[in-house]
């Protein structure tokens, strides 16, 4: 089996633009907004300049937010690989993207809820109303796999694309299927990645109706549990370069680190569920790690049987929880996890890193990532 | 016979498989109807449809789900489709050794529940999702978080067959199905597993979802004639009919089926897949990465174009897709195209979207076992554009030893497979 390593990373968020200020954000307090979706605090993304990955104002207004973030980190992402300008190498390279889906209509759902209420005939103003306010192209800023779609375009990357759905699992997974395939010698490199924004209220809708919402001050994801527990959702979007060992040399690109190894699972979570897989996990990954990258949500149970596994596995280890810093991204979770943990390593801050996916509602991942 | 291909990888056999299409529930009746050139295609009657452009798909209405919404359908179509696929392969149907990849259409609350939220929210005036959220912070809505998150329909599916690992929900569009069953075979290769359940489904007819389709004038509006409507590769075709269905397939190491004494039915030889960056909804004029991902998916499963004797298209009826379809397998095949068999499954049931390549699939192979080729139906304005033998109007009988089948999609996504009756062994 061939090694896999990193060797580009683009990320964006609260924290701002690129690994050094996320890295550096590790010591920090988030950005919070608290305000515009009173009582849900959300983590706000940096205002970025678009044009900077995406030149095209065309395709810049072809797209929601979450494209958007996600075509800006995944143009960063090449551009630290070093590999923006190889078109060749572009057109072979695989694309693996996880993602929900895009944003609404705000205000013509809120204007056909209205007069659903008082509307002779229901589906018939339904079919009116949506026939007539619907901006045709708003489907393309919607369906999943546009956000990969947007990439290629953009970017050129068009060896092949598949889009992986099902919240934070679908970014463990990303990883862990390109990760197989490179080290099994299917493909060579992979843009792997996910993008997410938390500052739509469809996406608190969900989330509030199953109860997973922190609706007080920020507070960091280990102390939520105490108060009841809760996600604070964070608009960000993180990609990375993923090659073999002999594929980045070949081409003189310096890896940042080395996937070790991915595992995940599912399971019917009841009480010490997550404990439990996180112990199995780790043991496949058979790592020693000296740092900690968490996905934990701050929801209550999970979290602290997460703290408590974490505890057994890596005792001693700082443990960084990636909510901290950028918010918790969904789909995009696992992927900046990935990302702060290859930066520790690079800048020789840690030599075994553990990054962990608990998935709010379900689904377990973890990732080992060692020195190059 | 070895039980490798010339590669060197682990042959993928095809030991189950299972069908649920507008035409009817099971693989069988499907193709019945499909062979016989019975069209699925019907009025809406699932929501009013004065209003629309379009007034006709392949609904499944056979089947009831409660609450009605395409997660819940979707989910259905997979469970039947995999229960037949499953039981047909005789592995164990709470136990399955191996892992789900299943293409799913993206979900999103539906117009009844958020109807039910604002309602909840007491709001009289304007609406707008304060309200919503309001309603939502009762708790009342609690089962709805799970309806509709992307990963439900998958977690429920892999629960129920008991199959292994985290299962992977996939989209690529049109081309979501063939996908699916690309990961299913990728990940055999790999060793990693002896077993893959592969399934595409799609029940998302609703109000919001055809009229986005109807937005981009990707919709058939031909409605007086619904059977009629679906016409690939014809002069006179306007669009594609949407449709429902689910398909499911179990792969496996073909040396571990015959190991368990399982009936091998066919063998997914080949997948071709390649990105286009051309436009969002259309593809590159040239047709260059169709072609592409067409000589891939031969190249990967080892068979030579001259080969090939029957290609299950993508056909979806729309003037584009046809066009680019037709032009793209030329390219390959050169002047063989014009007698190499083509059909287009859509003509009769629509084009079941997510589902689409795992059903196409199946009918792939079922036209490898039965030597039957089915129809395009329809075909009665040819287009001298698309110089095809696309079987027009009545099943064909023929020996079917290896067949393409083609899926394209939004976004860029062309992703093509191979299946034979017979491995090409070393």
């Amino acid at each position: 089996m061939r090694d896999v390593v990193i060797t580009g990373i683009g990320i964006v968020s609260c924290a701002g633009e690129g690994l050094d200020a996320h890295l550096a954000a590790l010591s920090g307090t988030p950005d919070t907004d608290a305000e515009t979706f009173a009582p849900f605090p959300v983590h706000p993304v940096k205002a970025l300049e678009w044009d900077r990955q995406i030149p095209k104002k065309s395709d810049q207004r072809q797209m929601e937010a979450w494209q958007r973030l996600g075509c800006y980190a995944a143009g960063l992402a090449l551009d630290s690989a070093g590999v923006k300008a190889d078109a060749d190498l572009k057109g072979r390279m695989q694309l693996i993207v996880s993602a929900g889906g895009g944003e609404r209509d705000y205000a013509v759902d809120g204007q056909i809820l209205a007069g659903l209420r008082t509307a002779e005939n229901p589906g018939v103003f339904l079919n009116e109303r949506l026939m007539g306010d619907l901006r045709p192209t708003l489907f393309l800023a919607q369906l999943s796999n546009l956000l990969a779609g947007n990439i290629s375009i953009v970017h050129g990357v068009t060896g092949g694309s598949r889009t992986f759905m099902g919240e934070e699992s679908s970014g463990v997974d990303a990883i862990r299927i390109a990760g197989e395939r490179i080290a099994a010698g299917q493909d060579d490199i992979f843009l792997v990645g996910g993008a997410y924004n938390a500052e739509r209220p469809d996406v608190l809708l969900i989330y509030e109706m199953g109860g997973f919402l922190w609706k007080k001050p920020y507070a960091s994801v280990w102390s939520r549990p105490a108060e009841g527990g809760g996600m604070i959702l964070g608009s960000a979007a993180c990609f990375l370069v993923l090659e073999s060992r002999e594929h980045a040399a070949a081409r003189g690109a310096k890896p940042l680190a080395v996937l070790e190894g991915v595992a995940s699972d599912r399971s019917r979570r009841q009480p010490g569920s997550v404990e439990q897989a996180l112990h199995g996990l780790s043991r496949k990954l058979a790592g020693k790690a000296d740092v900690v990258i968490s996905g934990a949500t701050g929801v209550k149970g999970i979290t602290e049987e997460e703290q408590a596994a974490l505890k057994d596995i890596a005792p001693g280890a700082p443990v960084h929880a990636t909510g901290d810093v950028i918010g918790h991204a969904m789909e995009a979770q696992a992927p900046a996890g990935v990302a702060l943990a290859a930066g520790l390593i690079a800048s020789g801050r840690a030599s075994d890193a553990l990054v962990t996916s608990v998935g709010h509602w379900r689904g377990e991942g973890a990732l080992r990532l060692t020195k190059a | 016979m070895t039980l490798r291909d010339k590669q060197g990888r682990p042959l993928v056999a095809v030991t189950g498989m299972g069908v649920v299409t507008s035409l009817g529930q099971g693989k069988d009746a499907t193709w019945a109807a499909l062979t016989a050139g019975r069209s699925g295609i019907h009025r809406i009657n699932r929501f009013p449809t004065e209003g629309l452009r379009t007034t006709i798909a392949g609904t499944i209405d056979f089947i009831d789900v409660e609450p009605f919404c395409a997660p819940m359908l979707s989910e259905r179509l997979a469970v039947l489709a995999a229960e037949e696929a499953i039981g047909q392969s005789g592995l164990a149907s709470n136990d399955f050794p191996g892992a789900l990849f299943i293409a799913v259409p993206p979900v999103e609350m539906e117009w009844p529940q958020r109807q039910a939220l604002a309602e909840a929210s007491g709001q009289t005036g304007d609406v707008t999702y304060r309200d919503l959220l309001k309603a939502a912070a009762t708790g009342r809505f609690k089962a709805w978080h799970d309806l509709f998150i992307f990963g439900t329909v998958a977690d429920r599916v892999a629960d129920q067959f008991g199959t292994k690992g985290s299962p992977i929900s996939l989209s690529t569009a049109c081309s979501s199905g063939a996908t699916a069953i690309q990961l299913g075979v990728e990940a055999i290769r790999r060793g990693e597993t002896d077993a893959a359940l592969c399934i595409g489904t799609d029940g998302s007819v609703n109000p919001e979802s055809l009229i986005r389709f109807s937005l981009l004038s990707a919709l058939s509006t031909q409605n007086e004639n619904p059977e009629g409507a679906s016409k690939p590769f014809s002069k006179n075709r306007d669009g594609f009919v949407m449709g429902e269905g689910g398909a499911a397939l179990v792969l496996e190491n073909a040396e571990a089926a015959k190991a368990r004494g399982a009936t091998i039915l066919g063998y997914v030889l080949g997948c071709g897949e390649k990105g286009d960056n051309f436009h969002r909804t259309r593809s590159s004029p040239d047709g260059s990465p169709a072609i592409a991902a067409i000589r891939q998916a031969l190249d990967d499963a080892g068979v030579a174009p001259d080969e090939i004797d029957y290609i299950n298209a993508h056909g979806t009826s729309t003037p584009e897709n046809d066009k680019m379809e037709s032009m793209s397998c030329a390219a390959v095949f050169g002047e063989r195209m014009a007698s190499l068999p083509i059909s287009s499954n859509k003509s009769m049931i629509g084009h079941t979207l997510t589902a689409a390549g795992a059903v196409e699939a199946v009918m792939s192979l079922l036209t490898i076992a039965t030597g039957r080729m089915p129809p395009t139906i329809n075909h009665q304005v040819p287009d001298p554009a698309i110089p095809l033998d696309v079987v027009p109007n009545v099943a064909r009988d023929a020996d079917v030893r290896y067949v393409l089948s083609n899926s394209f999609g939004f976004g860029g996504q062309n992703t093509c497979l191979v299946f034979g009756a017979e491995p090409k062994g070393a």
